[in-house]
């Protein structure tokens, strides 16, 4: 009998293999508690204001938890509990505060799995970003400036440095407990304590945290932290024991703050809005180019205030470039959060749907040719297919303004003095990209682009050593490294 | 684009380490890994390349490509059977009829240090005896010295020797070292008639590494783009664990699609490759691993 054998492959066995089925991150041991009460002097407390939000997955528009809204007397109570603990960890000796921000940071590091998950599900945006990058970055912020703590004599030799005291700080959606991480650690480093308002959209990890300080025994009202909208940071912005005003977010709510702050005599740093251009010379790598601008514009659905929004590419590539940015861009995965194979997520919130979805609608009525690589996206949630807007010019509204989204405008340039121009012709100067094989067009775009972060074939990097901020309207102040001690310390 | 091997295309080493990282992280579950796997045996050019092999050893690796695992007769079979030309009449016998081709390497493998003249007797020996795909090696001393349009027109007469038998060649990347040198060897390969491009033959190491086949796929696709013709990779040597050959199909598939998921276009080169898989594929269906011991060592 002739063995069975000579089986040829079944085409489906191609088809269902690419389709890579569900891979979904166990939701099963996240515990969230019905609601959030403010964290103020180490205690959860209800709102004076008796007024509470929803906290939404925006992947699916289910509820998560109610967080409480902090009232003008809330923030009073949260900034007195601040100003009193202030005086004792001034005084703390400086080792001890460095061991309660190494406490910090290894608890983060056991609770990376859970804080993940916490912040796919808040956020939107893709679990392998937040496991991969955004936590590990909290937990190695935490680390990098617990070491400073106890060594500011040697960051500032001959000069003695004292802590600013009350610090009001005011975090943004996009990266939630990534922006709590840049903003706690180096302003109690430097014995600071702190009054902290995280993004009404995404206040779950900063109140999973609060849980955190307490496991890490932080010294009761050196944290606190207030949830709420815009008129509980106005009452914080406004309070007059604040000695100093962390703030990230847009250019407009930025420039409320200095109008606001004004003769006070507050300290202040704002990370603010950006427009960065990605430059793409014909010499430069172009495959690992492609994957540049997909994790340039791309990378947390675009919520980024230094993505590489504006691609500036030579024109004597941009036909095989193009090509291969489509092609790559078809194999994004857009859907689940939760999902390991997900690349892109959920946009953060309806509202900012919406505005992504206006900015869409201006692009082509000012005449852009628009490609989208996903015709559906799913239909329940916040989600945008990833977008590319060619045959824009400079006085394009979609290449002017911010749009905070999954949206890349691409021009084209001829030589590197007019891709150096349309770089810097923008109000913002965030960041920005350079490819090339050729170290000096590196060194002349490091000197001539207007930016507080350049990236050379790479983009969309962080560390905690490196300082991080911008110039012209895009900010004041560092964060990171050395320079990010700057805004927390008085020098003498 | 058009395509010229003198062109310089730069590629990033870390860039591109960086993005086979990436790929790296798509998690491959369920009924997605059960027909990737599948997939991959059927891929497989099942391997032995030794001074010591015997017509016994080459019929036993040829019942295994036939029949991968008896319990399961309802696998795919091996692509192939790949020997060294002396061994091919041997093959070609024992593979009568079940489907599996007979690949002979050629061409003085593997250093291809010798004439001309003998790399096309060798090959046509092996066409002649009824190999119908030939691994040949090109002239690394030669392409890394300058001489590429010597490299060239030794790969199209080969090709013109093969007659109807596929031709792969292998670049023996281990030894161009750098990515650029890859890319630019893949090219030059294909342009001179490859029907598939192979990274390596196994005695030199590193043999098969991802930065190096994404290198090779992405050639591969250029190439497509540029002259309309699809050409066939096969990453050979240090491919052993089942999660590997999967991996290397998330390359395939998210650089060059669904076209290249079949074997006429993508083969793994290995020879302890199949029990990896095919314990894996016992473990997706039964739920549980079973003992080493129940495969078969051919």
């Amino acid at each position: 009998m002739k063995p069975k054998s000579s089986q040829t492959p079944d085409p489906s066995m191609a088809e269902t293999f690419l389709k890579y089925a569900a891979a979904p991150e166990s939701t099963r041991q996240i515990r969230l508690r019905d609601q959030y009460g403010l964290f103020i002097d180490g205690t959860f407390r209800k709102p004076e204001s008796g007024q509470w939000m929803d906290s939404l997955n925006p992947a699916n528009e289910s509820l998560l938890a109610k967080v409480a809204v902090a009232s003008e007397q809330d923030v009073h109570r949260a900034v007195q509990a601040a100003g009193k603990a202030q005086k004792k960890w001034q005084k703390m000796p400086a080792r001890e505060r460095g061991k309660v921000l190494y406490r910090l940071a290894r608890l983060i590091q056991e609770r990376s799995r859970e804080l993940s998950v916490i912040e796919s599900m808040d956020g939107g945006k893709p679990i392998r970003e937040s496991r991969d990058v955004d936590i590990p970055l909290v937990a190695a912020w935490f680390f990098y400036y617990a070491g400073w703590a106890d060594k500011l004599q040697y960051a500032f030799p001959g000069r003695e440095t004292t802590p600013v005291g009350v610090c009001g700080q005011i975090i943004p959606w996009n990266f939630p407990l990534l922006m709590l991480a840049w903003k706690i650690a180096p302003a109690l480093a430097a014995g600071n304590t702190v009054v902290l308002k995280p993004a009404e959209t995404t206040s779950l990890t900063a109140l999973v945290f609060a849980d955190i300080c307490r496991d890490a025994d932080v010294p009761p009202g050196v944290i606190n932290i207030i949830t709420g909208a815009a008129a509980t940071g106005q009452a914080l912005v406004h309070h007059p024991e604040i000695k100093k005003i962390a703030f990230t977010g847009s250019t407009a709510v930025g420039k409320w703050i200095q109008k606001a702050i004004a003769g006070t005599g507050k300290k202040y740093s704002l990370e603010l809005g950006g427009k960065g251009a990605n430059i793409i010379f014909e010499d430069a790598p172009l495959d690992q180019a492609v994957e540049g601008v997909i994790n340039a514009i791309f990378f947390n659905q675009g919520h980024v205030c230094c993505a590489g929004a504006r691609l500036l590419v030579q024109e004597s590539v941009s036909e095989s470039f193009l090509r291969k940015l489509k092609h790559r861009m078809s194999h994004l995965i857009v859907g689940d959060p939760l999902d390991k194979n997900t690349d892109i997520g959920a946009i953060n919130s309806a509202s900012q749907l919406q505005r992504i979805k206006e900015y869409i609608n201006i692009g082509l009525a000012e005449g852009a040719q628009m490609y989208q690589s996903h015709e559906t996206v799913p239909s329940k949630g916040y989600f945008c297919s990833p977008t590319l807007f060619t045959d824009v010019s400079q006085s394009n509204t979609v290449v002017q303004e911010e749009i905070f989204g999954p949206v890349l405008t691409v021009q084209t340039f001829r030589t590197p003095s007019e891709a150096l121009e349309k770089a810097n012709n923008t109000p913002y100067g965030l960041s920005g990209g350079v490819w090339t094989d050729k170290g000096s067009k590196i060194f002349q775009a490091g000197s001539e682009i207007q930016a507080g972060v350049l990236w050379s074939n790479t983009f969309n990097k962080f560390d905690p050593t490196s300082p991080f901020g911008g110039v012209k309207e895009s900010g004041v102040g560092r964060e990171g490294g050395l320079h990010g001690l700057y805004p927390y310390i008085n020098l003498r | 684009m058009n395509m010229d091997f003198h062109e310089r295309y730069p590629i990033d080493e870390v860039g591109v380490t960086e993005r086979v990282d990436r790929l790296n992280r798509r998690s491959i579950k369920k009924e997605s890994k059960l027909s990737g796997l599948k997939l991959a045996l059927s891929m497989i050019d099942h391997t032995t390349l030794e001074g010591s092999d015997s017509p016994g050893k080459v019929i036993q690796l040829c019942s295994k490509a036939r029949t991968p695992f008896a319990p399961m007769p309802d696998l795919p079979t091996l692509a192939a059977v790949c020997v060294y030309p002396t061994m091919v009449p041997v093959a070609v016998k024992a593979l009568e009829g079940s489907g599996v081709h007979v690949a002979s390497v050629a061409t003085a493998f593997p250093s291809g240090l010798a004439p001309l003249s003998v790399k096309l007797e060798d090959t046509k020996y092996a066409v002649e005896h009824g190999a119908t795909e030939i691994d040949m090696v090109i002239s690394r001393g030669k392409f890394l010295s300058g001489e590429f349009q010597y490299v060239f027109d030794e790969i199209a007469q080969i090709k013109e020797a093969c007659g109807l038998a596929h031709l792969k060649v292998i670049l023996e990347t281990g030894e161009l070292q750098t990515l650029e040198n890859v890319r630019k060897a893949s090219i030059l390969a294909m342009m001179a008639g490859a029907d598939f491009i192979k990274t390596s033959t196994g005695k030199v190491q590193p043999a098969a590494t991802q930065p190096v086949t994404l290198v090779m796929l992405e050639a591969i696709r250029d190439f497509h783009q540029s002259t309309g013709k699809k050409i066939g990779m096969k990453p050979a040597g240090g491919i052993r664990k089942a999660k590997q050959a999967l991996q290397y199909l998330v390359m395939v598939h998210e650089t060059l699609g669904l076209d290249w998921l079949h074997k006429d276009m993508f083969r793994f080169g290995a020879s302890s490759l199949t029990n990896d898989i095919l314990m894996q594929i016992v473990k997706q269906t039964d739920g549980v691993y079973q003992s080493s011991a129940y495969f078969s060592n051919d």
